[in-house]
């Protein structure tokens, strides 16, 4: 397998691309695995990838029921922060932070991480009070940002309508300038492709059906390409973790939604950072393409539909255009959804089960593309070590039961 | 010489109108009823817009939804459009376009030297380079980006309006065809109100360019008497330029109607696009079938159409597209479009045709008129950069696989191609069907809806004129009886020809080795190849939704109309598995592109975005000067500066007022929700942490809801006004939500209480009168009402009058004072309040806002839920542990009271928080720490909620939640500021004015 650059894609043209090997094998899924990684999306991968790479078991398989990426790691927004309030979260989202700063190099894939900046607006005084609170803490936890002016985002986003008269004024906003965006696909592609050199076999069109369990631990899995058996199983299926769970026997507390995005036809530059409004539900940046991406607020109704209702879709864009009048004439090209598991805090929960070689990862809720690689590395941690990793020990699933909540609604607000 | 290429007669344009436009600032003329391309064809003009990654020239390729090329920015200044479809681009006057994505110019684009490196960017190319230096992906990106993107947005704010529209109705008809005119005529004879939406300017789909007869007449002509029989009938709605872009659940329907685009600037008036939102009993899809192109070599020039196009252009606009034209084609269609053109002077070489033979009708008449049939042969490439000069065909082997002998090479500038039909199954499948794959007729059809739908037409598959117009007046008629009306079934008889089965044809066979030639294009709009899918499935990236992701196919503005299906051919021959296999992409909405401002409507703008709630007193308070803030929907009065007063001078002089004499606040925006019935006590009993069985009727309690997880939810004072019947109040941005979560509860979880919820919070307005003078106030002004202390007791509740109006007089207090909130119909709160203003003007009671109240109620330690808690502060976080019932079997959140971390000694509570200089206020939202010398990541104990200069006081004083801080009292902690300083303080109790309490009682 060549290593992708500037110098094989010239030798590879000069033989008319010929000679490209798979990005990753398409194996036949074997008898028995080490660990089993059930769901291939970002996460998954980047489980797989670290557990080969960090804690050097490769006899993994990656089992994905579609095709990988197609998930929420294939319909988000693409947008990376980690300017979270909670230490707890704060912390897990810088790891996944830094990591993201060397991704492209690390998997010798351009994932196009583009530090362009993360501005998060405040509309009233309690928001930014709470601006305030969040960027203090950031800072003091050694994460950067700063409480910028509506004059200080008009100058760098001229588009943007800063009328103190309009319904719900822009006060302020923080800013992250190492926050930004990546190409969400090539995430996937680059962790399978990572995964799949360190020897990770990629199974798709792979539907796990039942979880096999002897003495409280488990043996196996079911699938639609037959039965494989593994003594370690890490389950990392957005949007479905409670279906996952109810084969293995327990109830996880989360709800699904629907969680709904849509992108403009493909404009010269006009957005160069990323925008984000929880108080009147909308989210902006501009793909490399030209598309303005645009993320709605979740539907309110549980679902595993990948589709939500319009009028989320209307208020959307509708506070889209309070923010930026002039996009008015510009046309919205396509719309979709995903589904989003959402635990009470907000947060994921990451870790151990009842069930013993049988871990989680899920309950992203609507932020999770920003923390693949952290909460790749930090479960491959977990599933290699059979204990989690510090920087997940908070998002046990016990917490419910103790009460050791991290809520991160309070200042995260609904989406992430 | 101007449009040196129409046709002399014919066509559905108005001659006598012609009109000017210009395109990339170079004038032409055109006449009404052509759209922007069929003008720019009538002129000659081919070389329309430039591809997106290799810059390559390209032409109109297509008369319809489906064209990638002919791009355009339109107009400039506010009322600019990036790009726009010019083949659905009606041509007004003045109409001033401009080409996309060039520079400098269309002509001489210096971006085109990206075709000359093309062979270095191939599918996916950048996922493997612009990785080194790490430092420089910015500047990459940078340069990435200004190539990228097609079109400018507007610079200056849209000037138009936005409307929107919801009907019922008990048939849509989507798309105004002949399928489509059967259908609606059928069923709103039936009686049926009927709703027909065609995104074109005028009825009649492909057949507007069709040369056949319906029912004996020109079918143009049939149409127009189908149509104006539609519109002589009440219940039915006829929408053209209206697109049906969405097919959500339970058959909801999305509809973009354009008013005024096709208008010239200076005459449009009114919206400019209308949004209709259709619930439809039944709904036919009517919405025709798409001409597919052929690949093969170089298949990109400009002069390089589809052959429906060809004939649309001629027919219909009276255009001619070239000069001398090749037929290319796999099936009997084109040959129409052969005879088209040659019925309209235009000289047509050769039909080539990849079918071995072809001996149905059409294709003899096209023989007996003179064109050359070549069949069994390809085109396997074309020469001329800017415009077609010639294509070279060879013969196709039998089984298909490849081509021999020698090239033949024709002269022509228009090469009109078919590579068959594809239903436009968009709709069905966004409506959760999945598309089947019809191996004989190389199409996908609808597949089996999933709701109260039919497809029709084309739209179904039927592709000859009898079908349409039969299966269209079926889906009518069924339609309507499922409607329960008694449809005629009433089918207008059109003459059938017979045509042979066509040869699906995806990647044509070419002399060059594979994958070496030059490029033969799938999705013209992003340069997507044969050899882009070829590499990604070398790749691995075999499913149809890698390929697309992986290549870019269908990410354009077509969506992939055009090229997605040969696209999908193309993948299974490489994949050497089926179509039926290969499957689709999703298909989702928009049909087509509709403009944002749309969607958004009118709900745009101070008024209608989210209308602003303001009470009954609002008006006073702008005349009287106030300033206000956003709280949940409210408008509240932050404060009423007099002249030259900033904030703090204003809210140190309102809060001295009420604390020395009286003040009067607006505190009608609390939520209020009465909650009556036998059970209401019962109820409350659950919502609250505190006990309400025994609360006497006149009288009010305060009380904390928490969440499930034993969280402070929201908090108020309730009120028993008789046995079954309270007046709960909630906070102001608080109360929708309990509303709903109160609702959620009683539906879901306790249905067997007899308990009924009401939101008032509208229906009455309260002033809050408060201060030491307040009852001399109130008194004055309430009559019937015994307000001595004795009779009339804090916590208390009573009615009474002010003239003819009747009050509620709470006594209850977020101050600290002596205080009463007067409640009347929300009607009469003006009236009440300057009845208080005037009765407080000896006493000088001065309104204060939102501010003052926030520094009065810190000054006695008092909690906003939602700025002094966050979803993780409990009630003994509070230090309010009084306010939990001991006695109680249960309350919501009481069984997480006991969780672990719940009973944690190192919880964050609420404390005060003195500063050593007393003029030295620290900012809210302060991060506090125990030593500010530490390195990051500095561990933190707690953050500053709540913070303000306390004029009563003479000092600051803050209200912070800090780990353990209850029993931290006279320690110290600092809070580092962003700028470096560092704010010492020390930890106090919350209650820093009226420590005993005693003035609320006097």
């Amino acid at each position: 397998m060549s290593k992708y650059s500037i110098f094989s894609l010239v030798r590879n043209a000069i033989s008319y691309h010929e000679n490209w090997a798979a990005a990753w094998r398409s194996p036949e899924p074997k008898q028995e695995y080490d660990v089993l990684i059930i769901g291939g999306g970002g996460h998954g991968l980047a489980t797989a990838y670290y557990l080969a790479k960090e804690h050097g078991m490769t006899n993994i398989a990656v089992l994905e029921k579609g095709w990988i990426g197609g998930g929420n790691t294939g319909r988000n927004t693409t947008i990376v922060r980690s300017n979270y309030l909670w230490d707890e979260s704060a912390h897990l989202y810088e790891k996944s932070m830094k990591l993201w700063e060397g991704l492209s190099q690390d998997l010798n894939y351009n994932v196009m991480f583009s530090q362009r900046g993360v501005y998060n607006l405040g509309h009233n005084l309690q928001d930014m009070r709470d601006i305030q609170r969040r960027v203090n803490a950031n800072r003091l936890n050694g994460i950067d940002g700063h409480v910028v002016t509506p004059e200080e985002i008009k100058r760098a986003i001229p588009e943007i309508n800063i009328d103190q008269g309009c319904r719900y004024p822009i006060l302020g906003a923080s800013f992250q300038p190492r926050g930004g965006v990546a190409r969400h696909d090539a995430v996937a592609w680059g962790f399978a492709r990572g995964a799949d050199l360190r020897g990770v076999d990629i199974i798709q069109n792979c539907e796990v059906t039942a979880i096999r369990q002897e003495n409280g631990a488990v043996t196996g899995v079911e699938t639609t390409r037959g039965s494989i058996n593994a003594k370690k199983i890490g389950v990392v299926v957005a949007g479905h973790c409670s279906v996952l769970a109810e084969m293995a026997g327990f109830r996880m507390p989360i709800e699904s939604h629907p969680l709904q995005a849509l992108v403009s036809e493909p404009i010269k530059p006009v957005i160069n950072t990323v925008i984000m409004s929880n108080a009147v539900h909308g989210y902006i940046s501009q793909s490399d393409k030209g598309d303005l991406v645009i993320g709605a607020g979740i539907d309110s109704y549980n679902g595993y539909g990948q589709r939500g209702s319009f009028p989320t879709i209307e208020h959307t864009v509708a506070a889209i255009c309070e923010m930026f009048p002039i996009f008015r004439r510009v046309r919205m090209n396509r719309q979709w959804g995903g589904i989003v598991d959402t635990a009470p805090d907000a947060c994921p929960i990451i870790g151990n089960t009842s069930v013993k070689g049988l871990y989680f990862n899920c309950g992203w809720g609507t932020g999770g593309f920003k923390a693949t690689p952290g909460s790749g590395w930090v479960f491959a941690h977990n599933v290699a070590t059979g204990e989690p990793h510090e920087l997940n020990r908070p998002f046990a699933l016990d917490r419910f039961v103790t009460g050791f909540l991290i809520d991160e609604h309070g200042a995260a607000g609904v989406a992430h | 010489m101007s449009q040196r290429f129409r046709t002399g007669q014919g066509g559905r344009i108005d001659r006598e109108q012609e009109i000017e436009f210009t395109f990339n600032g170079k004038p032409y003329t055109g006449m009404i009823g052509d759209t922007l391309c069929s003008a720019l064809l009538a002129n000659g003009v081919h070389l329309v817009g430039r591809s997106w990654k290799y810059h390559r020239p390209r032409g109109v390729v297509s008369a319809g939804a489906e064209e990638p090329n002919a791009l355009f920015q339109l107009e400039k200044g506010n009322r600019t459009i990036p790009n726009a479809r010019g083949t659905q681009v009606e041509l007004y006057p003045d109409l001033d376009a401009s080409s996309v994505n060039c520079w400098p110019n269309l002509d001489f684009d210096l971006l085109s030297v990206n075709s000359w490196f093309s062979r270095l960017m191939p599918a996916g190319f950048y996922y493997k380079t612009f990785m080194w230096p790490k430092s420089m992906w910015l500047k990459y990106e940078h340069f990435i980006r200004k190539a990228s993107g097609l079109g400018v947005a507007p610079r200056e704010p849209d000037p138009d309006r936005y409307e929107h529209s919801h009907r019922h109705c008990d048939v849509l008809v989507v798309g105004g065809g002949v399928a489509g005119l059967s259908a609606a005529l059928v069923a709103a004879r039936a009686g049926a109100r009927v709703v027909v939406a065609d995104e074109q300017s005028e009825f009649g789909g492909l057949t507007l360019a069709s040369r056949a007869q319906i029912d004996g007449v020109e079918a143009a002509r049939w149409i127009d008497d189908a149509v104006a029989e539609l519109r002589g009938m009440t219940e039915v709605t006829l929408l053209p330029r209206s697109t049906v872009f969405g097919y959500h659940d339970y058959n909801f329907l999305t509809i973009n109607q354009r008013l005024t685009d096709h208008l010239p600037l200076t005459e449009r008036f009114g919206g400019r696009e209308k949004l209709w939102q259709v619930r439809a009993h039944q709904v036919v899809l009517a919405t025709g079938a798409a001409e597919r192109p052929l690949i093969f070599a170089n298949n990109d020039r400009p002069g390089i159409m589809l052959a429906s196009a060809v004939s649309t252009y001629t027919n219909r606009y009276a255009v001619k597209p070239g000069s001398r034209a090749v037929v290319f084609t796999n099936n009997d269609s084109a040959y129409q479009s052969a005879l088209d053109l040659n019925a309209a002077g235009v000289e047509v070489t050769a039909v080539v045709d990849a079918r071995s033979d072809s001996t149905s009708e059409i294709a003899n008449t096209v023989r007996n008129s003179g064109i050359e049939v070549l069949n069994g042969s390809v085109v396997v490439d074309t020469a001329g950069r800017k415009h077609l000069r010639s294509v070279q065909v060879m013969r196709l082997s039998a089984d298909g696989s490849s081509v021999s002998g020698n090239r033949k090479s024709f002269d022509c500038d228009l090469l009109a191609i078919s590579g068959g039909w594809s239903p436009v199954v968009h709709l069905n499948a966004q409506s959760g069907a999945s598309p089947v794959w019809d191996d004989e007729a190389a199409m996908f059809c609808p597949g089996e809806p999933t709701q109260a739908q039919v497809s029709a037409g084309g739209a179904n598959g039927t592709l000859d004129l009898p079908g349409c117009l039969r299966e269209g007046a079926a889906a009518g008629a069924n339609a309507a009886n499922a409607c329960g009306l008694e449809a005629k079934l009433a089918v207008p008889a059109a003459e059938q020809v017979d045509s042979e089965a066509i040869l699906p044809l995806w990647a044509l066979p070419s002399p060059y080795t594979r994958g070496r030639g030059p490029k033969a294009f799938i999705d013209l709009q992003n340069d997507v190849g044969v050899a882009d899918i070829e590499l990604a499935v070398r790749e691995g990236f075999q499913s149809v939704e890698h390929v697309k992701r992986y290549t870019a196919m269908g990410f354009g503005t077509d969506q992939g109309k055009l090229g997605n299906i040969n696209g999908m051919g193309i993948l299974a021959q490489t994949m050497g598995q089926t179509i039926a296999a290969t499957g689709t992409t999703t298909y989702r909405p928009n049909y087509t592109p509709v403009s944002f401002g749309a969607f958004a409507g009118q709900n745009l703008g101070e008024h209608l975005f989210d209308p602003a709630r303001k009470t009954a007193m609002h008006g006073w308070h702008e005349e009287n000067g106030a300033s206000f803030e956003d709280v949940g929907q409210w408008k509240r009065p932050w404060y009423y500066p007099r002249k030259g007063e900033s904030l703090d001078d204003a809210v140190n002089r309102e809060c001295l007022a009420v604390r020395e004499s009286v003040g009067i606040l607006d505190a009608s925006t609390l939520g209020k929700i009465e909650v009556r019935g036998p059970d209401a006590a019962r109820f409350l009993e659950m919502i609250y942490t505190n006990n309400w069985m025994k609360l006497e009727i006149g009288k009010g309690r305060y009380g904390f809801m928490l969440g499930e997880d034993g969280m402070v939810m929201d908090d108020g004072v309730t009120i028993r006004i008789g046995e079954d019947h309270f007046l709960m109040h909630t906070t102001t941005g608080g109360a929708a939500g309990v509303l709903a979560w109160m609702e959620r509860w009683l539906q879901t979880e306790w249905p067997e209480m007899e308990v009924f919820l009401t939101s008032v919070t509208d229906h009455w307005a309260t002033a809050a009168v408060v201060g030491p003078k307040s009852r001399d106030v109130v008194s004055s002004v309430c009559d019937g009402i015994d307000f001595l202390a004795a009779a009339f007791p804090f916590m208390a509740s009573k009615t009474g009058s002010i003239g003819d109006i009747e009050c509620r007089v709470n006594r209850i207090s977020f101050s600290g004072e002596l205080a009463y909130e007067v409640n009347v119909p929300a009607n009469y709160g003006r009236f009440m309040w300057e009845k208080l203003m005037q009765a407080g003007e000896p006493y000088d009671i001065t309104p204060y806002g939102t501010e003052t109240m926030h520094v009065l109620r810190a000054e006695k330690g008092y909690v906003i839920v939602g700025q002094d808690t966050d979803g993780s502060v409990t009630v003994d976080d509070l230090g309010l542990g009084w306010a939990l019932s001991k006695t109680k079997q249960d309350f919501i959140g009481k069984r997480s009271l006991n969780r672990p971390d719940t009973l944690r000694k190192d919880r964050k509570q609420l404390v005060g928080l003195l500063t050593d200089d007393p003029a030295t206020v620290i900012p809210e939202g302060a991060q506090l720490v125990n030593d500010p010398q530490a390195p990051l990541p500095m561990p933190m104990v707690g953050h500053v909620s709540s913070s303000y200069y306390s004029a009563c006081c003479g000092h600051s004083i803050a209200m912070a939640l800090v780990k353990g801080g209850h029993q931290r009292m006279g320690e110290t902690v600092h809070a580092p500021l962003a700028n470096g300083r560092v704010i010492k303080a020390t930890i106090t109790t919350p209650v820093f004015y009226d420590k005993e309490g005693s003035k609320p009682n006097a």
